[in-house]
């Protein structure tokens, strides 16, 4: 039958269901067919920490989030117009982020009793009156893909592993999606499994096809490309853009990258991406806790190598002790924090910034560390090739702070010519007359790197006080003093070596939202929209923590307000204050959950309005 | 690609190989053991064997924790790190994985290697890096001025068990065969030409190599080792391991160890009743054999077992961790940089 089509600017679809049900993989496969057909796009991936969890239960529901769009797309979406249950405990979790008036779409054979009663629903929410307020869709998409697949002879299991593809089919056709990216993946994937492959492969088509001849699809829809600036794209997530920024760091460097490890929830997929990159000279190591991982990273690092170590916050408390004696050593080794909800083991599998303050006052001693943070999942790649840049300059650990959100999180990203990322040539030092282990230069304050290997350089470094110029053990009082000053200048001086802060918006004005890490799409959004509404608001989001740009106080004093959104207690706005004297207020949520652009919007309004 | 290490080792290829002694591997540091500490003899004895080993210095690195062995980096003209409590065993692997080129040693006491460190030397072992660890064992902690050690006997008085340590203790050689090492072995801070000969053949051993070193702590633990060290005592209570021959003590030689099925027992081969021929004969390559004399240790009427309990030729992890790159790079190239941003799926917007 003929069925209408309308256009939309942009729309955002919430996949969810068991987490066996593979609704990572279908969000994933819409993204990658969404980014080719040229929208720009924001996911969000939001999964439990349980492996399989109970099917059927609330904790073990799955969701993906894409917001895509022919606009520009800066987060994966507040709330989502469309939502994709496969079962009842989905549609409970879910419900309350699609918008009044949504759709819904539900696999009906998940709303059994059982799947009722697992979901705590009394009685079956889609025969309440309630559900009228949305647009349901009910759909018995277990059946549909038995059907589809009843002449195969396959077991129960398989088949029901592949309904997930019947809804991603039906969302291409709605959507007007090509099927083909995901056919061919299905037949890279399954390869080697002819039977899997061809059941996916029908299902996914029995879904388009549901969609053409149904009648309870009245509309299908169409989202034109969005205008991003000319290039080559590809769809890259944080973790993704992160393990490629270091091969990049480490080529333009001529060194070879070292990745000292311990897996854990969320970096884990940093260490798999650079595991496979053997050809580029990539040594990963899987050590035997966090504390080995650090330390191989500062042995590789002593031997002349790119060295970084992988982590998240309970992570990096174990590897405190270390960073330390990087600090005291002097030698450049990067440490990737992907953030998650803390403390202890916290919410693992969510987001949240409260590292913040760990990273820069989190050990003993005066022991001071750059911090770069990246803003979105495609910026990764571009922090951690500035995290190495002042790692092997300026010879000393850095962070490099992600999250949760960025690291699973997915954007159309424009690849970039290798020949134009900076150039980060390392020199070894390798004349031994003159030579001392602490001699610095004179601009950067850094002390020569010579590595085991050079003839006439042989010298002992340590975690003990070093003395001025030779490295040998000094208790000296004054020496002590002097060293600690001299160490904290080396990182201040790095502010001469950064690019000053940028303000998006007016440079003065009523109020001006600061924020860091991966909180930039919430927060353009949220001043994209208030400005468009005429009030006085710009937005500063700080890549460098520590140091800071040495324009941040000037900026922050043009603005009559300073509003800091954080996903934490409120961290950055502690240091602000304390550094810059400024009143500044925070926006602070922690739910594991990223910001909302209504969030900010609200807090925006409140304040100017006098509220604060 | 020729990455700037490759640079710097190309250059330094060019430099005539020097004929060392082993002056030339003493550092200018004054050492600052106690006078009278075990120490100094380890030191001496590593200084005299590295000329031999044909090593140049700059290609050699003493990797260190915490303690009071863990100052001896500072004392070798070799390149040192004398890093943190109980991770020298982790910096060093980091290290030689990055820079297989090197020969790496790693200083490290009982509380250093098998208290606090000890989760990264069973790891290490077990992955047989080819590095090689020398241990201190004074079964006391010294640098914090005197507490038991996870070595120390039950039974133990010190600042911290005034009552007696109820600790049971470690037998360094059994934890390193159990966490599957390929060379281990056991020396003594008395005993410079067999201490020499140890640390040769640890050198030469391709994988971690573990000595463990007895080393009096004149301070804290005074005599701890005597009746294995000292003339009157010593011929009584020790049987060194040679591989190929048989187990003989006594000041006559005059002792021998039999297995009594898996049982070590002293025998006489004075009396009439055994020979020699009787007597268990020393073979490093039997792992099980090494089981059984590195559990001698813990019984008080066998003598004290010193020499090289096993000695097996395995894979190294830096070896294997080579070749995988090696083989990725002969078979898909070279990894470029260009090929890697562009790969996967991509599209253009014009
Ligand atoms: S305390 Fe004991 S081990 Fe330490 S230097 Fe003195 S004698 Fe040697």
């Amino acid at each position: 039958m003929a069925k209408n089509t309308q256009n939309l600017d942009e729309v955002t679809i919430r996949f969810a269901g068991d987490s066996g049900d593979g609704m990572q993989l279908t969000g994933t496969q819409f993204t990658n067919t969404t980014a080719l057909l040229g929208n720009d796009l924001s996911t969000l991936p939001d999964y439990p920490a349980e492996i399989r969890a109970p099917q059927g239960t609330l904790f073990g529901v799955s969701g993906f989030q894409i917001h895509f769009g022919s606009l520009e797309i800066n987060t994966p979406g507040d709330q989502c117009d469309v939502l994709v249950a496969m079962n009842a405990a989905a549609l409970k979790v879910n419900l309350g982020s699609l918008v009044d008036g949504g759709a819904i779409i539900v696999n009906t054979d998940g709303f059994s009793d059982k799947n009722l009663k697992l979901a705590g629903y009394p009685s079956n929410p889609l025969k309440d009156p309630a559900i009228q307020k949305y647009t349901l869709y009910e759909v018995d998409i277990t059946k549909l893909t038995t059907l589809a697949l009843q002449d195969m002879n396959l077991s129960s299991k398989i088949v029901d592993r592949s309904k997930n593809f019947f809804a991603l089919g039906m969302m291409y056709w709605m959507y007007n999606r090509p099927l083909e990216p995901t056919i061919e993946w299905i037949k890279k994937k399954f390869s080697a499994k002819p039977d899997i492959m061809e059941s996916n492969i029908r299902v996914l088509k029995a879904g388009w096809n549901y969609g053409e001849t149904t009648e309870i699809f009245k509309v299908r829809y169409e989202v034109g490309p969005a205008k991003l600036t000319p290039g080559k794209y590809r769809n890259i997530t944080g973790n993704q853009a992160t393990a490629w920024g270091f091969i990049a760091a480490a080529k333009r460097a001529h060194l070879d990258l070292f990745l000292g490890s311990y897996p854990i929830t969320p970096a884990s997929d940093i260490l798999h991406e650079l595991s496979m990159y053997k050809s580029y000279g990539v040594k990963t190591f899987q050590a035997e806790d966090e504390i080995a991982g650090v330390t191989s990273a500062i042995g590789a690092s002593f031997g002349g190598s790119l060295a970084i170590t992988t982590t998240s916050g309970p992570g990096v408390a174990l590897k405190t002790e270390a960073l330390g004696l990087a600090v005291m050593v002097e030698l450049p080794v990067v440490v990737i924090n992907v953030q998650r909800g803390g403390p202890s083991t916290g919410l693992p599998t969510k987001t949240e910034q409260a590292d913040l303050l760990q990273a820069l006052y989190g050990r003993n001693g005066e022991a001071p560390i750059p911090i770069v943070a990246a803003s979105t999942p495609g910026n990764c790649f571009y922090a951690a090739i500035e995290a190495s840049r002042i790692a092997l300059k300026y010879m000393t650990p850095v962070f490099l702070m992600t999250d949760g959100y960025l690291a699973n999180g997915s954007e159309p990203w424009l690849i970039p010519k290798s020949s134009d990322l900076p150039d980060l040539t390392v020199k070894f030092r390798t004349e031994a007359e003159g030579f001392m282990p602490y001699l610095r230069d004179e601009k950067t304050l850094a002390r020569p790197w010579a590595i085991p290997g050079t003839p006439g350089l042989e010298h002992r470094i340590g975690g003990l006080e070093k003395q001025h110029l030779t490295g040998n053990v000094s208790y000296d009082p004054a020496n002590h003093e002097y060293m600690v000053r001299l160490r904290a200048e080396k990182v201040e001086r790095i502010a001469d070596d950064i690019p000053t802060a940028k303000v998006e918006g007016d440079a003065k004005g009523d109020l001006l939202v600061v924020g860091w890490g991966g909180t930039y799409g919430a927060i353009k959004s949220a001043v994209t929209k208030m400005r468009a509404e005429g009030h006085s608001v710009s937005h500063l989001h700080l890549t460098h923590l520590n140091p800071m740009p040495k324009n941040t106080g000037e900026i922050l004093y043009n603005f009559k307000n300073v509003l800091v959104p954080e996903l934490n207690m409120g961290q950055l706005v502690k240091v602000l204050r304390s550094k810059y004297l400024v009143p500044a207020v925070g926006l602070n949520k922690i739910q594991g959950l990223p910001f909302k652009s209504v969030e900010i919007e609200k807090k925006i309004v409140e304040i100017l309005k006098g509220g604060k | 690609m020729s990455t700037k290490v490759n640079e710097m080792l190309a250059s330094a290829a060019s430099v005539a190989p020097v004929k060392y002694t082993s002056k030339d591997f003493s550092s200018d540091q004054d050492v600052r053991w106690c006078p009278g500490c075990g120490d100094y003899s380890i030191l001496a004895q590593t200084q005299r064997v590295m000329p031999d080993l044909g090593i140049p210095k700059h290609k050699t690195v003493f990797v260190s924790g915490i303690g009071c062995s863990s100052r001896f980096p500072y004392y070798m003209n070799t390149y040192g790190f004398h890093s943190i409590h109980g991770r020298a065993t982790a910096v060093a692997s980091g290290l030689k994985m990055a820079r297989p080129d090197l020969s790496v040693w790693i200083v490290t006491g009982d509380g250093d290697g098998m208290s606090i460190g000890g989760n990264h030397l069973i790891h290490l072992l077990r992955r047989n890096i080819d590095v090689n660890v020398l241990l201190f064992n004074n079964q006391i902690y010294g640098l914090t001025k005197g507490q038991y050690s996870p070595t120390s006997e039950v039974g133990k008085v010190t600042k911290s068990t005034p009552y007696g340590s109820i600790d049971y203790p470690f037998n360094p050689a059994s934890l390193a065969l159990g966490a599957s090492a390929s060379f281990v072995a056991r020396t003594l801070d008395r005993d410079p030409k067999h201490m020499q000969v140890v640390l040769k053949r640890a050198a030469e051993h391709k994988g971690t190599s573990f000595v463990e070193i007895y080393q009096n702590c004149n301070v804290f633990n005074d005599g701890a080792f005597f009746q294995f060290t000292e003339k009157e005592s010593k011929d009584e209570n020790v049987v060194f391991l040679e591989h190929g021959k048989p187990l003989v003590f006594g000041k006559e030689k005059e002792k021998g160890i039999k297995l009594d099925g898996f049982t070590p027992t002293v025998v006489s081969t004075k009396d009439g009743k055994y020979s020699v021929n009787d007597l268990l004969v020393h073979n490093e390559k039997d792992t099980t054999l090494s089981f059984i004399l590195a559990d001698m240790t813990m019984k008080p009427a066998l003598p004290r077992p010193v020499g090289i309990f096993l000695s097996l030729e395995r894979p190294t992890y830096d070896d294997m961790m080579t070749l995988q790159i090696d083989e990725a790079k002969k078979k898909r190239g070279e990894g470029d940089l260009e090929k890697l941003l562009n790969s996967g799926d991509t599209w253009m917007i014009n």
